[in-house]
């Protein structure tokens, strides 16, 4: 069967590198909705070697618009994977040491079923008819994936942002298959201002009249200007206030005076029209709509009486959590919130408030405390869990 | 329980305060520092050693080591704890850096079977001549700070301590003044000697 989505969709045509596997064709996952879904794919890429007993494997979570290539040069872009400064040979997480795992997350748009893949019963892309998706069933689906690889248990899950909240998913429901657990730049739930920010990219999506009511892979059609907007707006809240003026000023794009029109005058205008137009072309619209939903309702103390620390009851995990001084997203008190709770649980668990003024996206940055605390942690959870590499 | 196999010499206040620790056991080091405390227990008594701590440094030095050591202070990030959380919980020159030094002390005896908490005492006889003789007031020995940057901003003397224990209802289960040549005396209740002679006190403590 062609797929439909191949001449408009580049991102999702089956050819890029990497492993495909498909679950759930037996028993479907049961999705929080109370839906089901399968068969679905899971997209992912594996770095390093897996030894013997099957013990050092570490599971690194994407963020909202990351992907199953952290490392290595991405296929797509032809640039450094997004954490190509920790993942490698000789790096934080070191691939001569440590088997990497990275999937693209369910409801993705880099191989794993989402909405831009094509419905086994309709044999058209699901769109908006795709069910709608939570972390739980993004964490759900990837235990099935372990499962896939044999593997009982990782020694380390890690992840920056989303990836941070997917972190604390595996560490509250599945915390008797990992070892070691790493959250970054996270939250335990989406704040009231977290769920805003992701309204105002949706709306900006849908009010996009390409957008066709979520059905523009069969329009032929590709809602581009709405989601580069929600893109802008995004990437204004991944950034500080200080690194923006640092990086930009106020600084005039190739002119010398204001053209008092509406053209990119400002360096960070043209800045973020560029972010905008260049992830149009990495990023399904409707994938944007589930995985920022998907977000949304994050709310692991919800889930749990309204006590976060009941979601890491007699938990054996390691944790070590760490935060950006300068992020305003998921600001350090949300971190401080899942530190709390694990305390209140006497778990072994390290912090660490990095100060940097370059907001959210510091976790994807060179940043040396960052690094040299993580090679630290895993060093100490090598020597504390006795793994034999 | 394994750290780093580089074991530093210890300072002799914290050689004090391990010697109070019993091996195999749970302890939470408030103000750790560099972790040179709680590594040493971890790697000489095999204790379960945590640790809580302000700077940014400090707190990447302890991670580096192995150590499971969280960035925060005394007076916010004690509270979730539960009760007897630990076997003993240090808190090392900290607590008259403390913004309630009382809601500590309470704290501190509620998560841990015992607190081991040690102070620079400011009835020590240098201190009081300081202020009768030079009219100054007294800056602890070995310190470089002057009044307006002294992070000690609750100031106490080896007896006001012992009131706010009794007040609170505390056992002292443990008493040591030591002077800067590292003698050790051990405190009787009230007693003005060691008020006098100790620039260093180390008290043992439970709940009552």
């Amino acid at each position: 069967m062609t797929d439909p989505t191949s001449s408009l969709n580049p991102i999702a045509n089956g050819n890029l590198p990497g492993h495909h596997v498909e679950l759930g064709a037996e028993i479907p996952l049961r999705l929080d909705s109370g839906a089901f879904l399968g068969p679905f794919t899971i997209a992912f890429q594996t770095y390093g070697k897996l030894n013997a007993d099957k013990s050092n494997a570490i599971l690194v979570c994407h963020a909202l618009t990351g992907d199953q290539y952290p490392a290595e040069q991405h296929p797509v872009t032809k640039k450094g994977g997004w954490w190509d400064l920790m993942i490698g040979s000789g790096k934080v997480i070191d691939t001569s040491r440590y088997f990497v795992i990275c999937s693209n997350v369910l409801g993705g748009c880099m191989g794993t079923t989402g909405p831009s893949s094509v419905d086994p019963k309709s044999g058209k892309p699901y769109g908006l008819e795709f069910p709608v998706i939570t972390i739980g069933d993004m964490v759900r689906a990837q235990t099935m994936l372990i499962d896939h690889l044999g593997i009982e248990k990782l020694f380390c899950v890690i992840g920056g942002s989303m990836g941070a909240m997917q972190v604390l998913e595996w560490a509250s429901k599945y915390s008797n298959r990992i070892y070691s657990a790493v959250p970054i730049a996270g939250a335990p739930r989406h704040s009231a201002q977290n769920i805003a920010f992701h309204e105002v990219g949706r709306q900006a999506i849908m009010a996009d009249p390409d957008w066709c009511q979520g059905n523009y892979i069969a329009q032929k059609k590709r809602p581009r200007r709405g989601l580069a907007v929600a893109r802008m707006e995004a990437h204004i809240t991944y950034l500080s206030e200080p690194a923006l003026h640092r990086k930009f000023g106020r600084r005039l794009q190739e002119r010398d005076q204001l053209s008092y029109g509406f053209d990119a005058d400002f360096e960070v205008e043209s800045y973020l029209r560029h972010q905008g137009s260049s992830f149009v072309e990495r990023f399904d619209a409707n994938s944007y709509l589930y995985i920022t939903r998907a977000m949304d309702y994050f709310d692991l103390a919800a889930e749990h009486n309204g006590v976060l620390a009941n979601a890491f009851c007699d938990t054996n995990v390691r944790f070590c959590v760490v935060s950006f001084s300068s992020d305003w997203l998921y600001p350090t008190i949300e971190s401080r919130a899942v530190v709390h709770a694990l305390n209140a649980v006497a778990a072994n668990v390290s912090f660490l408030e990095v100060e940097t003024d370059k907001g959210h996206d510091a976790f994807l940055l060179d940043e040396p405390v960052l690094h040299k605390t993580l090679s630290g942690f895993l060093d100490g959870a090598i020597r504390h869990s006795g793994l034999k590499l | 329980m394994i750290v780093s196999p580089n074991v530093k010499p210890l300072r002799p206040d914290l050689k004090i305060i391990s010697d109070m620790i019993e091996p195999n056991s749970r302890v939470l080091d408030i103000g750790c520092g560099d972790g040179t405390l709680l590594a040493y227990l971890a790697n000489q008594k095999n204790v379960d050693s945590r640790g809580i701590e302000l700077s940014q440094e400090g707190v990447n030095a302890c991670v580096a080591l192995g150590l499971s050591v969280i960035q925060g202070d005394a007076d916010t990030d004690l509270a979730e704890y539960p009760s007897d959380a630990f076997d003993y919980v240090v808190l090392g020159q900290t607590l008259q850096a403390t913004r309630n030094p009382k809601d500590v002390l309470e704290t501190l005896v509620r998560i841990g079977r015992q607190a081991i908490v040690s102070f620079a005492n400011y009835g020590h006889w240098r201190t009081r001549l300081s202020l009768l003789f030079r009219g100054r007031l007294p800056i602890p020995a070995g310190e470089h700070f002057g009044w307006h940057d002294n992070p000690d901003i609750h100031l106490c003397t080896l007896l006001d301590f012992l009131d706010l224990c009794e007040e609170l209802g505390l056992k002292i289960d443990r008493g040591l003044a030591v002077n800067r040549h590292n003698r050790i005396r051990i405190i009787k209740t009230g007693s003005q000697t060691a008020n006098l002679n100790g620039e260093q006190a180390i008290f043992m403590l439970s709940r009552g």
